[in-house]
């Protein structure tokens, strides 16, 4: 019983990351209708941005608070210039597109930075917290930032009239139009916000998964996972679905024999796969009805 | 219309592409086959090679574009069938002597039969869930394949070697060479067997589906039934490409089919025109040829110059190969007026 | 009377397809206009194209101003609410943020309190329903939901579009009478598309008869209702 107990602690721990990858996950897909591929990448420069700083001297929060800046505005220019252009193309396309932008991203960090692992610092130490020894103070702070970020996401979609205008242009982009919104900005700003809310995930995971341009490879397809299992539409499914996925995987990886590292990742998925076969919309998710 | 609560009609994912615009008239295609044919006789061992992965990545394109610009689903787990057609043509030439041309039918059945049982979960799945779904697939094969009580069978991480065959009846050519041309009649009667397959009622389920699938069931057609068909199809043209792989690069290995692969194809398929039949060969042109040529511009930032090349590509025609193809037409239809 | 809206030869397109050739009219400031016409004659075009929602050429002034060329969103700025076909209610958001949405471009949050109890005086039902989600309104308190959210832009012209299509001829009178209403009252300048000719013609001051994309007929509601011959060639009553 311990042993699951100290299991499922573990996966929530891991879960965090996740889940902050998933909420960014789902900002995007609430502001363009898709899946952005690149999303790790951009979260992995962003971390690369906020460690040459603190490599320049920067203490770690103005760091934290410059990378956060650079980030908004780095995704609001990236829709600009390169995916505006593209919005009346095809669906694939766009998906062509995103791969293509994870190639420049991953390839350039690669140079800039290059590919041995670095270490990279954590605000919260690394002691055991509450003298738990899976779960660390990092960690515990992680799932602390994650929760605040999403209350914070929760009262400014919910509060905010830039956040409802947001909703609007989201759901019924002809009718928001007609209000007087300007979706093409608010799709451009759904983009700056996924990318510095994938800043601060990518920052919160670098100090366990060290920093290196392939870094967010793994933790991007379980926060798609996560953003899934939760339901596309729903912030809130996305942290719990996070969490989930983290406790699924630490929990095969325990119990199921012949599970190894390598196989985690695929019953993981499988797992999932599961059950959306019975729920398809995600366990938050708004079902959508089609008509003819 | 009262108190409906979401529903929306919404657009197809995949843009709508009429049957005949999927392929080439006859004329060009002719004009296409000369040049496929006569080709190899005047380039080196190597360049026909290339020309023979050409039409094996053009197959697993084409197979692909079927599931996708036929059908309307969605799939990244291509390499996954790829790999199974791989591995069971190593498996029956290196284990059981089996003749190189008779694994590749049973390579397509197994891998038909493979399509066929992974649409039926499938089934439940569209979109972004259904991409995750083959996703996973992907992710899952190349492990799957190291497992430790397949390591008789499949080598392992090591993978197996498998021998090139020798042109048939002493006929005086290299082995690139038969294997090209062994190659390209595979090729030819599976894009024909296409071709005709999205010109049937079969193809005109598929369409119907993809283009509007509560329209499709109300209309009779048995949506479970295509789409799985679909899948199965699908996965058969890409595991026998996969055969054709194996034997061409005389090596399979679990790493050589990872997700990478499934993104290129897809890639390919963008590139070349979703929908488009011909257009596989110009995708798998693609993700054959630009890679090298991205590295040749700069070592360093070879990704980078691939995703900028890509950009490039899908700025100009967002529909692909198939855009040029319908400009071309519209210029030489005006040529012929003035 | 100031003319508010001016429409000269109005020529839309859909892709390849001519929709509208070489429309032109004008509707007074303060005055109710319909536009009347058959299945595919041009009517939802027309308000599509004033909104820039389709390409189009021709002249088109709002107050003086050309609109041509402008962005759908801030054509609406200049206080030109549009309830388009099918109501495009945000049918996952509730009534109250409906509501709000349509006062969206407005600074004055006061007034936006005050008119969304004005609306709620207006259409009692959606007060009783205000924290429900919009999509499960029935479709006459949609078409409600829809008329309130566009005037909580306090427009200066209105753009209706089939206004009574799919609801109860009870509803359709109610809707009707409230537009009434909101014209004389709230001074708000109206343009509304309709099918129902004969509820139409009563509640305007002008009409105008669209047939395949070219205006074939205008005047005083009135007249037009009065006399037979348009009536069964053109309005089928």
């Amino acid at each position: 019983m311990e042993l699951f107990t100290n299991q499922v602690l573990a996966g929530i721990a891991t879960g965090a990351i996740y889940a902050c990858m998933a909420l960014a996950v789902v900002m995007i897909y609430q502001a363009i209708d898709h899946l952005n591929f690149a999303q790790g990448e951009m979260a992995m420069f962003s971390t690369f941005i906020s460690w040459q700083l603190m490599q320049w001297g920067v203490p770690y929060w103005g760091a934290f608070l410059i990378t956060l800046i650079f980030s908004f505005i780095g995704g609001i220019a990236i829709e600009r210039i390169l995916f505006k252009p593209l919005a009346k193309a095809p669906v694939l396309t766009n998906v062509a597109g995103f791969i293509a932008l994870f190639a420049i991203i991953n390839s350039s960090a690669g140079l800039i930075w290059d590919f041995t692992i670095k270490q990279y610092p954590t605000p919260f130490g690394s002691a055991p917290f509450l003298g738990s020894q899976l779960i660390s103070t990092h960690q515990a702070g992680m799932i602390g930032v994650t929760v605040l970020l999403l209350l914070g996401l929760y009262f400014f979609f919910q509060y905010t009239r830039i956040g409802l205008a947001m909703r609007a242009a989201a759901s019924v982009p002809e009718s928001a139009r007609l209000v007087g919104i300007n979706t093409s900005w608010m799709i451009a700003l759904g983009w700056g916000m996924a990318s510095a809310i994938g800043s601060i995930a990518g920052m919160l995971i670098a100090p366990v998964v060290f920093l290196e341009p392939n870094m967010m490879g793994g933790v991007l397809i379980y926060g798609f996972a996560a953003a899934v299992l939760g339901g596309l539409t729903s912030p809130f499914g996305a942290v719990v679905g996070g969490f989930l996925v983290g406790v699924f995987e630490n929990l095969a990886g325990t119990y199921i024999p012949g599970v190894g590292n390598e196989l985690k990742l695929p019953i993981a998925l499988a797992l999932i796969i599961s059950v959306l076969v019975v729920k398809p919309a995600g366990l938050f998710g708004r079902h959508i009805v089609k008509r003819v | 219309m009262s108190a409906v609560e979401d529903v929306v009609t919404e657009a197809p994912a995949v843009e709508a592409v009429p049957k005949r615009a999927m392929t080439l008239g006859t004329g060009t295609s002719l004009v296409v086959l000369a040049a496929l044919l006569i080709a190899p006789v005047f380039v080196k061992n190597f360049i026909i090679f290339q020309m023979t992965m050409l039409l094996i990545y053009g197959l697993a394109v084409l197979a692909l574009n079927i599931l996708t610009g036929g059908s309307g689903q969605f799939s990244l787990g291509q390499s996954a069938f790829y790999a199974v057609g791989a591995y069971t043509t190593a498996v029956l030439m290196e284990h059981f002597n089996v003749n190189y041309a008779l694994t590749l039918p049973i390579a397509g059945v197994v891998c038909f039969a493979f399509g066929f049982l992974f649409g039926q979960p499938a089934l439940r799945l569209s979109g972004v869930y259904l991409a995750l779904a083959t996703f996973a697939l992907a992710t899952a094969m190349p492990q799957l394949l190291k497992l430790n009580f397949l390591e008789h069978w499949t080598g392992g991480v090591q993978g197996l070697v498998v021998t090139k065959p020798d042109a048939p009846f002493g006929l005086p050519m290299s082995q690139d060479m038969w294997l090209y041309y062994f190659t390209l009649v595979v090729t030819i009667a599976i894009y024909i067997f296409a071709v005709n397959l999205l010109r049937s009622r079969s193809g005109r389920a598929f369409m119907a589906i993809r283009d509007n699938e509560i329209a499709a069931s109300a209309m009779g057609v048995d949506v479970a039934l295509y789409k799985t068909l679909a899948f199965g199809v699908s996965a058969a043209i890409t595991g026998i490409a996969g055969s054709l792989g194996a034997i061409a690069v005389q090596f399979v290995a679990p790493d050589s089919y990872t997700i990478t692969l499934a993104i290129s194809l897809f890639l390919g398929m963008v590139v070349g025109g979703v929908g488009w039949l011909p257009g596989s060969i110009v995708g798998a042109a693609f993700i054959i040829f630009v890679p090298n040529i991205a590295e040749g511009i700069s070592k360093g930032l070879s990704g980078a110059v691939f995703g900028v090349l890509l950009f490039l590509v899908i700025y100009l025609v967002p529909h692909g190969a198939r855009q040029v193809a319908i400009l071309g037409q519209q210029l030489a239809g005006k040529l012929r007026k003035n | 009377m100031t003319t508010l809206l001016n429409v000269k030869d109005l020529r839309a397109y859909y892709g390849q397809v001519q929709a509208l050739h070489g429309l032109s009219f004008s509707l007074n400031e303060g005055s109710l206009v319909t536009l009347l016409g058959a299945n595919g004659a041009g009517k939802t075009t027309t308000l599509r194209a004033i909104c820039n929602m389709v390409r189009s050429t021709g002249g088109i002034e709002f107050d003086g101003k050309p609109l041509n060329n402008r962005s759908t969103e801030s054509i609406v700025r200049f206080g030109i609410a549009h309830v388009p076909q099918g109501r495009g209610t945000f049918t996952n958001m509730t009534v109250e943020e409906n509501l709000q949405l349509g006062a969206i471009t407005r600074k004055d949050s006061a007034g936006i309190v005050s008119d969304i109890e004005r609306m709620y005086a207006h259409f009692p039902v959606l007060k009783q329903r205000h924290t429900q989600q919009a999509g499960t309104l029935s479709g006459g308190e949609q078409q409600m939901l829809a008329v309130a959210r566009a005037l909580m832009l306090r427009p200066r012209l209105m753009l209706l579009d089939e206004p009574s299509f799919g609801l109860a001829p009870l509803v359709v009178r109610d809707l009707f009478g409230i537009l009434g209403k909101i014209n004389r009252e709230d001074k708000v300048s109206i343009l509304v598309v309709e099918q129902n000719a004969q509820l139409a013609l009563e509640l305007a001051d002008q009409a105008y008869v669209i047939e395949t994309g070219r205006i074939v007929m205008s005047g005083k509601a009135k007249d037009i209702a009065n006399n037979e011959e348009i009536r069964k060639s053109y309005l089928g009553y």
